[in-house]
């Protein structure tokens, strides 16, 4: 047994105590050892991907005790892609933090930063929905300290009602796994996945209650309309390279409905039928409305790039609520895209912010750098309205392609397109607001020009629309492989014997030793 | 027995919504601690109640409850407690810089200065 799949769990689990505990008043110090831990992390998710990118299923006992008794983490296609897009986002986000200086203006960001990292990549590797409660609760606790890192008034407004409204989740959460144990006696994912097949279909009551509880749990993380209130404040005042690394939590809530609505919940099981197409499906359009319009409505930049991601996991839902293999596949192309382009936008939105008094779109004197600025938003704003020539487009229309021939094909033609179309005006207008009629206004006399940001700031937000790029021109083959992805969750048989039937402790009951 | 906890964890999660549903902190911070004691019962609940059981496996015992859920709740008490903590500190740190205890948004909050440049 490879103990390689645990790294990405342990590894920023030791940093950041070390980070704290070592080096707590050297921002230097911390800086090199953050940046040196994500560097790690990329190398090792990178293996890991490799590693399954044949279809193998990576099994970690913990204690080596065997599955249904112990805790194991699985790494599959899906569960390493997404810890690879995670740490490769890290390293982007923690170059513009520390050129930026915001992560020394407050204490402990890149501890926090690395607990953060231990929480999210913990959610996509366990195999035990118990674990994946704790793991939710850790990347919760450090996204708190981060959310109201370097303070101010309405950040902590804003924290509270973050807060508040995660705490109501996890609340949710447990009365979710409290139905689950008491109807089936496991919480381990793989088991569940078999034993909830032998529920006769008149003893289903406690098993829908928890279907239907988990799923609003996670909707919550992906802030799926009408649970997503808590996102745009939050978002808006975090911290810039906090809230681009935010950008990965919503998926978080995406990652899990995949996972337990393809392998728990299989869409044919006759218990949940009609949770996805009656229920997630319209809520999913609804998002995307709300979402592309919240993007012409805004007042502040900010708040716009927050609802644009509203918007996009409303896309992303959309395309997983097909619960087709063409709709998974699809949903991974834009989950990877709309990461990308989210936090890019963040980033952009602190950088237009970092010379002006405020990030309302209202005509002010122009940005220091903004010619480089404006070009970087103008990428941003296309990739995530879903223009061509940037891989939202291609995106847009893998999710169409598969919404082709269903029921709701029209609706979903429809709200798809118009609301980009909305969007779309909403990025314009804003644009043309911050940079072009800035020209127009001149800077009050005596004032001193604010200092262009650094060079490796525009570095991190380049790379991104970099990778963008990328992820437009392999297209076709980042497609093929989500397309595997796919065809793998669809089969989870392979998922699940892996998981039940590897001999551990206790695997075999013995008589010596109780 | 049943009827009790069954009670217990109804009375409780009526009361922690209706708290959650106010507009301030503390009565909202009040019935998120009573809605955790409320799953927290239900998910000791949840390996099905037995009374005066151990909830070990031993040679010479044939009864005995389930141990897990118990794991579980003990779990679930530290985490709600540490975050019952923090979203304490942060609210007291939102009340005293605002001198207002809402938890919604008022729009006549003043504009932090820009980061940075003050």
């Amino acid at each position: 047994m490879t103990h390689w799949l645990i790294a990405p769990v342990i590894l920023p689990a030791m940093l950041a105590p070390f980070i704290i505990l070592a080096a707590r008043y050297h921002i230097g110090i911390q800086r090199v050892f953050s940046i040196t831990g994500v560097l790690t992390l990329i190398a090792i998710a990178g293996g890991l991907a490799w590693n399954t990118s044949d279809g193998t299923i990576m099994l970690y006992q913990l204690g080596d005790w065997a599955a249904p008794f112990g805790i194991v983490l699985v790494g599959d296609r899906l569960s390493t892609m997404m810890v690879l897009l995670t740490v490769v986002l890290a390293l982007f986000v923690l170059i513009y933090a520390i050129s930026s200086g915001w992560d020394g203006r407050g204490r402990h960001f890149h501890a926090l930063f690395q607990f953060q990292l231990m929480g999210i990549l913990g959610a996509f590797l366990t195999g035990d929905l118990f674990n994946l409660f704790v793991f939710f609760e850790v990347l919760l606790i450090a996204s708190y300290g981060l959310m109201i890192h370097s303070g101010g008034t309405t950040r902590l407004r804003a924290g509270v009602q973050y807060v508040l409204f995660n705490l109501i989740g996890s609340t949710l959460f447990l009365f979710a796994l409290g139905a689950i144990y008491a109807e089936t006696g496991t919480l381990n994912m793989a088991d569940l996945a078999n034993r909830v097949q032998l529920i006769t279909p008149d003893e289903t009551v406690g098993i829908r209650v928890a279907a239907v509880l988990l799923i609003l749990v996670f909707a919550i993380k992906a802030a799926l309309v009408p649970l997503h209130f808590w996102l745009p404040s939050s978002y808006a005042e975090a911290p810039a390279p906090v809230a681009a690394l935010f950008a990965i939590m919503t998926k978080v809530g995406a990652y899990a409905i995949i996972r337990v609505y393809t392998m728990i919940f299989p869409p044919d099981l006759a218990v949940t039928s009609g949770l996805h197409d009656v229920w997630l499906l319209p809520a999913a359009l609804i998002s995307l409305a709300i979402g592309m319009t919240g993007v012409l409505a805004a007042k502040r930049l900010d708040r716009l790039v927050a609802f644009s991601i509203i918007g996009s996991m409303g896309m992303v839902l959309v395309s997983i609520a097909l619960f087709s293999p063409v709709g998974i596949a699809a949903a991974l192309y834009y989950i990877v895209h709309s990461t990308l382009a989210g936090a890019a936008l963040f980033l952009i939105a602190d950088l237009v912010r970092s010379s002006r008094a405020n990030l309302d779109l209202t005509p002010q004197p122009p940005v220091a750098g903004a010619t480089l600025t404006a070009g970087l938003f103008f990428a941003g704003a296309i990739a995530m309205a879903g223009l061509p020539p940037l891989s939202g487009f291609l995106g847009k229309l893998l999710v169409l392609d598969a919404a082709y021939g269903t029921d709701l094909m029209v609706w979903i033609w429809v709200i798809v397109l118009v609301s980009s179309l909305i969007s779309i005006v909403g990025f314009a207008r804003a644009g043309s607001i911050l940079f072009w009629k800035a020209k127009s206004v001149a800077a009050p006399e005596g004032a001193i020009p604010a200092p262009v940001p650094a060079t490796m700031s525009y570095v991190a937000v380049g790379g991104l629309i970099a990778l963008l790029a990328a992820h437009t021109i392999f297209a076709g083959q980042v497609h093929s492989y989500t397309t595997a992805v796919a065809a793998q969750l669809f089969d989870p048989e392979p998922y699940i014997s892996t998981v039940v039937d590897t001999p551990g402790k206790l695997s075999k009951p013995s008589t010596e030793d109780h | 027995m049943e009827l009790l906890l069954a009670s217990a964890i109804g009375i409780m999660t009526a009361a922690g919504i209706y708290l959650v549903l106010r507009l301030r902190t503390f009565p909202v911070i009040l019935g998120i601690s009573l809605l955790t004691y409320a799953v927290n019962v239900f998910l000791f609940t949840s390996g099905r109640v037995a009374v005066g059981a151990p909830p070990v496996l031993r040679d010479d015992i044939t009864v005995y409850t389930d141990p897990l859920p118990q794991a579980l709740v003990l779990t679930a008490i530290v985490i709600s407690f540490g975050m019952t903590a923090v979203v304490v500190m942060i609210g007291l740190g939102a009340f005293l810089g605002s001198d207002d205890d809402h938890v919604d948004d008022c729009p006549d909050v003043p504009q932090d200065p820009p980061e940075g440049t003050s």
